[in-house]
């Protein structure tokens, strides 16, 4: 079962491993890197800047907690604003990760396997940046727990005909399933730290964290069953967690927002967004790491693809979203959709336009989706483009919607921009404790490609 | 016979040497072997096949339990707590399908993982297995292959069998 001919294969560009590798090759050059003293000057300089982000974060949340939500830019019409948005923003970033390991899995798309360890550690920080939000944005967020359901004094229950509610079941189990399929894939990479690293306290680290596996085939037998499973379970999870999302804003009636469009607009934007996030960071990580022989120009090739395909859909959803409030006849509807081209927030929507319509066009020849910088800076267009988008939708709709006497405009304050540097702070330190401490592509589902594709010769 | 022999380990370079071996040894009548391998090797099914694996009927029995707990939990909170939004029905079952969705999955997963470590004896962090001074290559490139002790088990007789089969290193290890 060879998803290339040999012929293919053998030319270079195409290959998904480089030639010459083999169980322990990869073994070697994947545990180097973690297992490195003392590690890069590269991880020092990177670890040291994210971690001033997260102290920035820091600073900002007990800002927020002291003074209150105040110090945000929202008011009353617009009542969402940078909360929301970045919310969205991060768990949309998280859908790549989970699509990568859990949809390609079960699409046998081989591809995936030198990058979705990564990207699933991407998705549980997104998600962990994700989660942040409204829990500041709730005001009392000591409270938070009145959102789950359990027996309290004052006999009161979630309502669970909201989608906030159900927010908090969809993310919260995403990011547990998420995290569970993780660190199965992780176990027996573990074991195979425990096996390499030097020194007792290490070893034992590693030891008690692969819980003593050892590779039995017994233990594999019902191991490969897991996995598969989880991944069936993780896949539309994913779909539903950005539908839910997509809900979030579809139920209420506000102009912009009341469309059946957004649960599967919103699902290929996070995917789009995943996507573009996932090459933002592989594009630099494999150069530094050297990891070129597993991380190929054709992986970058096909991630560039899928990003392409998912911003032709997100396209799609834009001008759905004009062809609706047009074809509704609902003057309401159609001042939204003038105000978003034309009003005073149109800046954002052309930014919008450019970074996510137009610069993705340029990764058709594939002369340019080859070339790194092109790709890297096309990848960054649509993180931005991404996040505008979500301005656009939460800012355009709120702050103008039926009655001209409650009309308002939105500025996000100091505040709103520290805590957003400040959680890109905290996604960066953790992937890079993640590249420092773990193993960032799977050794094992390596090994089992590279026995496949390279069968030595006897 | 020695009551405290786990079994007699033998290790292979490559899939291929470890995989006739393995299909060498079901030839010669062994039953009672066991294997460790850097990645599940996929062929490894019909050298050696084993019952199915029961985590698919755990996971959907946890399922089950999770999705009907969580859609019962609603509709009583639905009864205990009636909210008339607009004179809709207090019933409003398809309002529950999200978080019935979710906790389905919830429960699954977790009851998948725990069943996986249930079934495999882990966490344990000690096993005979280790004792093998190579044994830290079965996480890299080496394939083991264990033929258990019991039943008709001799140590010489296991150390033949698979010293016929062109293995790297023979050792017999002990509980």
């Amino acid at each position: 079962m060879n998803a290339t001919p040999p012929a293919e294969a053998d030319s270079p560009g195409r290959a998904l491993v480089a030639p010459g590798q083999t169980p322990e090759s990869v073994t070697r050059e994947i545990t180097a890197i973690p297992l490195a003293r003392p590690q890069s000057r590269f991880w020092w300089i990177g670890f040291l800047v994210a971690f001033a982000g997260v102290m920035v974060l820091c600073g900002s949340v007990a800002w927020l907690l002291f003074r209150g939500v105040g110090v945000w830019g929202i008011n009353v019409p617009v009542a969402w604003g940078f909360a929301i948005i970045n919310f969205v923003w991060w768990i949309g970033i998280g859908h790549a990760g989970t699509f990568i390991s859990a949809i390609l899995l079960l699409l046998h798309q081989e591809w995936r396997t030198s990058i979705n360890r990564f990207t699933e550690a991407m998705t549980l920080f997104a998600v962990a940046c994700a989660g942040i939000y409204p829990l500041l944005h709730l005001g009392r967020p000591q409270f938070f727990y009145w959102l789950l359901p359990y027996p309290d004094t004052m006999g009161l229950w979630p309502q669970f005909r909201s989608p906030l509610v159900w927010d908090v079941f969809a993310v919260s189990t995403y990011a547990t399933v998420s995290l569970v399929f993780w660190y199965v894939g992780l176990l027996p990479d573990l074991a195979t730290m425990r096996d390499r690293a030097v020194g007792l306290g290490r070893r034992r680290l590693y030891g008690l964290l692969c819980l003593g596996w050892r590779g039995q085939g017994s233990h594999w037998h019902h191991y490969r069953k897991v996995y598969l499973l989880l991944a069936g379970l993780a896949a539309p999870l994913v779909v539903s967690v950005h539908s839910i999302v997509g809900m979030d804003f579809a139920i209420a009636i506000l102009p912009g927002w009341h469309s059946a469009l957004f649960p599967p607009y919103f699902v290929a934007g996070a995917i789009y967004s995943g996507f573009s996030m996932v090459l933002t960071l592989i594009i630099p990580l494999r150069s530094v790491y050297r990891l070129q022989g597993m991380i190929t120009a054709r992986h970058l090739d096909l991630m560039a693809k899928v990003m392409m395909a998912m911003g032709w859909i997100v396209t799609y959803g834009y001008f759905c979203e004009f062809f609706n409030a047009w074809r509704s006849g609902v003057i309401f509807d159609r001042y939204v959709a003038v105000n978003r081209v034309i009003g005073p927030y149109a800046g954002y929507f052309w930014a919008l336009m450019l970074c996510n319509v137009a610069a993705p066009q340029l990764l058709w020849s594939a002369r340019l989706r080859r070339c790194l910088p092109v790709l890297f800076g096309v990848a960054l267009s649509v993180n931005l483009g991404m996040w505008i988008e979500r301005y656009v939708i939460v800012v355009t709709s709120l702050h103008r919607d039926f009655l001209p006497s409650s009309w308002g405009m939105y500025h996000a304050t100091f505040w709103d921009y520290s805590t957003l540097l400040g959680t890109l702070g905290l996604f960066a330190a953790l992937l890079f404790l993640f590249i420092r401490f773990l193993p960032m592509i799977s050794m094992t589902e390596m090994r089992a490609l590279v026995t496949k594709s390279d069968p030595p010769t006897s | 016979m020695n009551r405290d022999v786990f079994g007699t380990l033998a290790a292979f370079p490559s899939e291929e040497s470890y995989l006739a071996a393995l299909r060498a040894l079901g030839r010669a009548g062994y039953a009672r072997i066991e294997t460790f391998t850097p990645y599940p090797v996929e062929a490894e099914e019909e050298a050696l096949p084993r019952p199915p694996s029961p985590v698919g009927w755990v996971m959907l029995a946890a399922a089950s339990a999770g999705g009907g707990g969580a859609f019962l939990m609603q509709w009583y909170a639905a009864r205990d707590y009636p909210l008339n939004v607009g004179g809709r029905p207090i019933d409003s079952w398809p309002s529950f399908i999200p978080v019935t969705f979710e906790l389905t999955v919830l429960s699954a997963a977790l009851a998948g993982v725990a069943a996986l470590l249930w079934l495999s004896g882990l966490p344990r962090l000690d096993h005979p297995v280790f004792a093998e001074p190579d044994f830290a290559r079965a996480t890299s490139d080496r394939f083991f292959v264990c033929l258990l002790a019991g039943g008709g088990y001799s140590a010489t007789a296991a150390r033949d069998a698979l010293l016929r089969l062109g293995p790297i290193s023979v050792e017999e290890v002990f509980r």
